[in-house]
């Protein structure tokens, strides 16, 4: 079992999450987070004169989904085809991390494991 | 009577009333989300306090007989007043607009010390501040026997005892209470800015146009030139900011509207429209650059008051001396060859600004010093934000546990 968080350009879950119905994912959730990689950070006014400061707060969306083993590169596939930007993709289009995850159980049964996904 | 003038003046006291809700969402916007509930209810209550304390003692004190320096206590609880008294307007109409300026004057002061202040000694502080600074300068300025009106400093409808006045009482709370622990870099909600800074912007053509107490051409003018030292101030903050740092904020642009807004105050009944422009310009170019120079000091008056309604003020209240056309107001300013108003003005604006700031200091040394009182939250509430502390509320609750 394993856990796939992608941190994305907001404006492409539209396209993810279908993607990831396609490609067998049956769940997952994702979440507005703010942060910065290295695109750096945005530029924003600080108070009202005219100064202006760099913050670390570019908008990004993070998908988190927990899949079997076998699923992993097609979900990996779907995030990459609908999360680059066109063309060679520019920096910012986010990262994916990938890491086990040691039990799953479904509140409402009980069930442990794969079948519990 | 004339019901015309009576009528206008109905509405334009109630325009001003919303002026102090608008500026609760213009500071509101400003500060941080842990912070807004705060910032809006410190103009809101005193919306509350002061129309009290103002129909109790305050209208006498402004404008009972009394001396040249302060009114006397012959119309407290606005005894002997009767209903059909006045003589355009009915004097009880009079009593409600003037209620109204002395409602947002001390919100106005709020802007130096939000995020920090101890709501409970800021009602104390309103009743005062009211009684103690915004009386006596109200009654100098606009009482038929005030020493400032015999003088004839030319003050239209509050450059000096609303905005100078506010202005450096913002000076003294912020000098006392202190700089915030972690001052926030971002204004939480800028539409919340707009919103006010509009809000202040509608309010402003009761404050100005109703100065007249009457709806002649007088508060035709007012409204024109109000509406164009806005306008004009807000373009120039706009396009200073355009030129320095490549963007056009929003907060900024609402910002310069207000510091026009502030300067033809004063200016409203005795310039006109080419007046309006140049205080509007002037305001928009000076304020901005009083903006950028508080930014450089310790003295952490967090939303600028000093530097829009202090600097705006003075700015106002001396442009008043230079563009003043007779044809207008019945008096020339410097342009028409009249220098002398000018020293009037300056003598109007260095009192109201050397005795609001003692009092004030005064004031706010006291309620410091009292047990159970003082002026500052913990350091602990500070970090964790008035909303929750002083008013048990979040302004924005985003999780499923509401």
């Amino acid at each position: 079992m394993l856990k796939v968080e992608a941190i994305i350009r907001p404006e492409r879950i539209g396209q993810v999450t279908p993607a990831l119905d396609a490609a067998g994912c049956t769940g997952y959730h994702y979440t507005n987070i703010t942060g910065q990689g290295r695109q750096g950070g945005v530029e924003v006014f600080t108070g009202r004169g005219g100064q202006m400061v760099t913050r670390s707060a570019v908008p990004k969306t993070m998908i988190t989904t927990v899949i079997p083993d076998n699923l992993l590169e097609a979900v990996i596939e779907a995030i990459i085809n609908n999360a680059r930007s066109p063309g060679e993709g520019a920096i910012g289009d986010g990262k994916i991390f990938v890491s086990t995850v040691n039990e799953v159980v479904r509140v409402r049964t009980g069930e442990r494991g794969d079948i519990a996904m | 009577m004339d019901t015309g003038s009576t009528a206008w003046i109905i509405v334009a006291s109630a325009m001003v009333m919303l002026m102090t809700p608008g500026l609760a969402f213009f500071y509101g916007g400003l500060v941080r989300a842990k912070n807004v509930v705060s910032t809006i209810m410190y103009s809101f209550i005193s919306v509350a306090v002061v129309s009290i304390v103002w129909v109790l003692w305050g209208y006498s004190l402004a404008f009972g007989d009394g001396n040249e320096f302060i009114g006397d206590l012959s119309l407290v609880g606005l005894s002997g007043i009767d209903i059909n008294d006045g003589e355009t307007i009915p004097y009880l109409l009079f009593v409600v607009f003037q209620m109204m300026f002395a409602v947002i004057t001390p919100a106005l002061i709020t802007g130096a010390f939000v995020e920090r202040f101890k709501f409970t000694t800021y009602l104390i502080f309103l009743v005062l501040w009211v009684t103690l600074v915004y009386a006596p300068i109200c009654h100098w300025v606009w009482s038929g026997n005030g020493w400032l009106f015999d003088l004839g400093a030319l003050d239209f409808a509050g450059g000096t005892v609303v905005h100078i006045n506010a202005g450096i009482a913002a000076v003294a709370a912020a000098m006392l209470v202190g700089r915030r622990r972690n001052p926030g870099l971002e204004p939480h909600n800028a539409p919340y800015v707009v919103l006010g800074a509009a809000l202040l912007w509608f309010g402003w053509f009761g404050f100005n146009a109703g100065s007249g107490l009457g709806a002649d051409g007088l508060a035709a003018n007012a409204f024109l030139v109000t509406n164009t030292a806005a306008a004009t101030a807000a373009l120039t903050w706009g396009l200073l900011s355009q030129f320095q740092t490549g963007r056009m904020g929003a907060v900024g642009v609402a910002t310069g509207a207000v510091a026009g807004l502030v300067a033809i105050t004063p200016a409203a009944g005795f310039v006109g429209v080419m007046g309006a422009l140049g205080i509007g310009f002037g305001a928009g170019l000076i304020c901005y650059f009083a903006v950028v120079l508080r930014n450089k000091t310790m003295l952490d008056d967090a939303l600028d008051v000093f530097a829009v309604h202090g600097v705006g003020g003075i700015w106002g209240a001396i442009a008043t001396g230079i563009f003043a056309i007779a044809a207008v107001g019945g008096t020339d300013g410097l342009l028409n060859g009249n220098a002398e108003q000018m020293g009037t003005q300056i003598i109007a604006v260095g009192a109201t600004l050397v005795y609001s700031l003692v009092v004030s200091l005064v004031i706010l040394k006291v309620l410091d010093v009292i047990p159970g009182l003082g002026l500052r939250i913990s350091e602990r509430e500070e970090d964790e934000g008035l909303d929750l502390v002083a008013h048990g509320e979040r302004a924005y609750i985003r999780d499923g546990a509401d």
